[in-house]
């Protein structure tokens, strides 16, 4: 029981949503910090503030309810796993798996974060004020009216959109804290059979994997781009004027089947 | 360059018994038969025959034979025909080899080479169909130590546990690979015998959650139809590592088998290919596997138990030490004999080890770490019968699962052609005029019939080895004894010699 703070929040302004309580994960591990969070959720809380996250692993996994969560600090692995609807904003970086296989929801992340974030994600928003560790947005998958959609602010490492099956990455090469490395690490996309990757500026081929269209957004792709950066710029305190000002690339799989053609049968 | 071919099968018909029904013609969906409208008479294409006797097993006037013809080659052990076809097929397709169901070809089988107990004289044996019989097994983590509450009764468990009737489960295999009868087939049969069916990758179709607490949901690489409320819906989450027909790699169900339900169920758009990847991208170590698991157990608020599935393949003992000290409460041990919808032909004939072996090699392992009661291991990969099932009882196993038997019990004869998505059995296609011909009712009534005579069998060797319950045989090695096995292969399994 030590650590905690609850307090509920101003009378009036969140009336609808419930009450803000605020908690302190000082101390506490991550499966009673989640539980907390749990039954803070199920007495009616409309916000959830936490302070002194420190490497706190799971958290908000698999919550459906559309609360508001802000995290202090460092969140640990698998931030918002298989969330469907909370919206998370982390003041600080977020470690590796956040958004993992995601269903709904947004996470903010005004930091950087770690490698396969929004790996199998499929619907929500993620929006990175920095850079992204490795594999991010792998296997992302769009289905009906869900479409995932990734934003970084930063630069990315290798493997971004590996295996992607639909939904939106959106990289941006701004806020970085590797100026003099290229936008992302080797084999951008490969595997890729759905979904689209906007680049801001030109694409050095030599990032790309196998198999890929790379052309000028252009048409409906442009206010899609136009829309999510001013997401990403309003998130962030960013000049959302200034990062829309070049023109993006657009990366799309040649082949809705790349492997098509790899068998014959036995017999 | 004429195309290298020859008939796998010869398709013969009793003209004078034939009544020209064509159900032949409607039955094939490999177009062997055809009617021959000028001579009012049904033809043959031998060439294009599977071999799966679906032709044969519907024909009213039973006038159709399937012969295996010799191809007609000088005979060499070497060169086989099946190889001197694959590679024809391969110089003129640049393409990967694909095979469906499990190995053919003739990989040792050690279920052959043990033999069971029975009393005699010593210590009577028990007759089942008069005295109770006890094959209910419970799967999941047992705690470090008993304790007591205040009346000297034992606390309950605190973790999740699966309570089978018998030690038998049916195994992993997606809704895609398979069709959604066979999928309901499952589900009713396991809930009507109290034992539990498994997702695999490919999602919970909506109409099935009704059975979830009988269902195992499956967590792979691709993480189909994965979210919340579908790993709530189950009565355990299992991560799926690897497959015994494929260890290493993924898989590619493709598009064309991804139909409205499929699509529904997969939850990605129809005609889509589905693409497994090789490894989960957030498991590269144990310390990851861990977090998986943690993270599964978080979304469902530690109510249920999580297994994780794996190939047996090399160091299969420090594999499953790793996976047990990651959390999993059930370790699945899937054998190189284990069936698959699809798998590159290569793989599933030389990749990975036999069951028996990696069964007792965990078993071992765990006991000597003192880490045996943290998890349920549940063995598969080519177990035909119940014999089989209980010598990998005896080895170790805490259950089985069935895949192949469970498959061959609603008409499956091996054809091997699942890849293919034209499966005349209706069992591995989404092809609305084959997927048909299996009912739900009728294939949960085969199952339910094959579990319960396979039961009927298990108690009545139990009772023959004077054993009153499966518990009294689990890993309980001197009930084996091996024949014609090497020293080595007889320490690695942990039992004496028939005759000692």
């Amino acid at each position: 029981m030590t650590g905690v703070v609850q307090h509920a929040g101003k009378s009036g302004d969140m009336a609808a949503a419930g009450p803000e309580v605020r908690l302190d994960a000082e101390g506490l591990e991550s499966r009673e910090l989640n539980a907390r969070v749990r039954r803070c959720l199920a007495e009616g809380a409309g916000a959830v503030d936490i302070r002194n996250i420190c490497g706190h692993r799971y958290l908000a996994d698999a919550l459906d309810s559309p609360v508001d969560i802000t995290l202090h600090g460092t969140p640990g692995q698998n931030l918002g796993a298989f969330m469907r609807g909370p919206r998370i904003l982390v003041r600080g970086n977020a470690q590796d798996g956040v958004g993992n296989t995601m269903d709904d929801g947004e996470i903010r992340i005004n930091g950087h974060a770690g490698d396969v974030l929004g790996y199998a994600m499929r619907g929500g928003r993620i929006l990175i004020r920095g850079d992204v560790g490795y594999r991010v947005g792998i296997h992302m998958k769009a289905y009906a009216d869900r479409l995932p959609i990734i934003v970084i602010g930063g630069k990315a490492g290798a493997f971004l959109g590996e295996y992607m099956a639909g939904g939106v990455i959106i990289l941006l090469g701004l806020d970085t804290q590797y100026p003099a490395a290229p936008l992302a690490g080797r084999r951008l996309g490969t595997g890729m059979h759905g979904g689209r990757i906007f680049v801001r500026g030109q694409v050095p081929p030599e990032l790309l994997g196998d198999g890929l269209l790379v052309d000028r957004a252009d048409g409906e792709d442009l206010a899609l781009i136009e829309t999510q950066v001013r997401a990403w710029a309003d998130a962030f305190g960013r000049d959302s004027d200034a990062a829309l000002a070049v023109p993006f690339s657009r990366i799309r799989p040649a082949s809705g089947r790349p492997y098509g053609n790899l068998y014959t049968g036995m017999d | 360059m004429p195309s290298f071919q020859f008939s796998d099968f010869f398709v013969e018909c009793d003209e004078a018994r034939c009544t020209r029904c064509r159900a032949c013609e409607r039955q094939c969906s490999y177009g062997v038969h055809a009617w021959d409208e000028a001579a009012r008479r049904m033809t043959r294409d031998s060439r294009l025959c599977v071999g799966c006797h679906r032709c044969a097993a519907l024909c009213p006037a039973h006038c159709l034979s399937i012969r295996r013809p010799d191809p007609g080659f000088r005979p060499n052990a070497l060169w086989t025909p099946e190889i001197l076809r694959a590679i024809g097929r391969q110089a003129e397709s640049g393409g990967v080899l694909l095979s469906g169901a499990g190995s053919p070809v003739p990989k040792p089988s050690y279920w052959d080479r043990l033999l069971l107990d029975a009393s005699q004289v010593t210590n009577p044996p028990m007759d089942p169909l008069r005295e109770p019989m006890e094959l209910r097994t419970v799967l999941g983590a047992r705690p470090d130590r008993l304790e007591a509450g205040p009346e000297g009764r034992i606390r309950s468990l605190d973790s999740p546990v699966l309570v089978s009737e018998y030690p038998i489960l049916f195994a992993a295999m997606s809704f895609g690979a398979i069709s959604y009868n066979i999928h309901e087939g499952m589900a009713r049969a396991a809930a009507e015998l109290g034992i539990y069916a498994n997702t695999g990758e490919g999602g919970l179709h909506p109409d099935l959650y009704a059975y979830g607490d009988r269902i195992i949901v499956q967590v792979a690489s691709g993480r189909f139809g994965v979210h919340r409320d579908y790993l709530r819906a189950g009565a355990a989450m299992e991560i799926k590592i690897g497959q015994g027909a494929k260890p290493g790699i993924g898989g590619h169900l493709p598009g064309a088998k991804i139909d409205a339900e499929v699509s529904r169920t997969r939850m990605i758009p129809e005609g889509s290919d589905a693409l497994s990847p090789a490894p989960h991208h957030d498991i590269y170590s144990i310390e990851d596997l861990l977090q998986l698991i943690r993270t599964l157990k978080e979304a469902t608020e530690d109510s249920k138990p999580v297994s994780v599935k794996v190939a047996a393949v090399h160091n299969i003992a420090a594999i499953v030490s790793g996976i047990v000290r990651a959390g999993a409460d059930m370790v699945v041990i899937d054998g190189f004999r284990g069936g698959t919808g699809a798998a590159p032909a290569m793989i599933r004939d030389n990749v990975g080890i036999p069951i028996e072996l990696a069964l007792a090699a965990a078993d071992n392992r765990l006991r000597e770490e003192g880490i045996r009661h943290r998890a349920s291991i549940v063995a598969s990969g080519g177990i035909r019968c119940s014999a089989d099932a209980l010598k990998a009882i005896a080895l170790g196993a805490d259950a089985v699962a069935i895949g192949s038997a469970a498959l061959i019990a609603c008409g499956c004869t091996l054809c091997g052609h699942c890849y293919t998505g034209k499966c005349p059995w209706g069992i591995a296609t989404n092809q609305p005029e084959l997927k048909k011909r299996q009912k739900p009712a009728e294939v949960a009534r085969r199952l339910v019939n094959l579990v319960r005579a396979w039961g009927h069998e298990m108690e009545e060797m139990l009772g023959g080895m004077g054993l009153n319950a499966i518990e009294g045989l689990r890993g309980n090695r001197d009930k084996l004894r091996g024949v014609g096995l090497s020293r080595l292969e007889l320490d690695i399994l942990g039992v004496k010699h028939a005759g000692l």
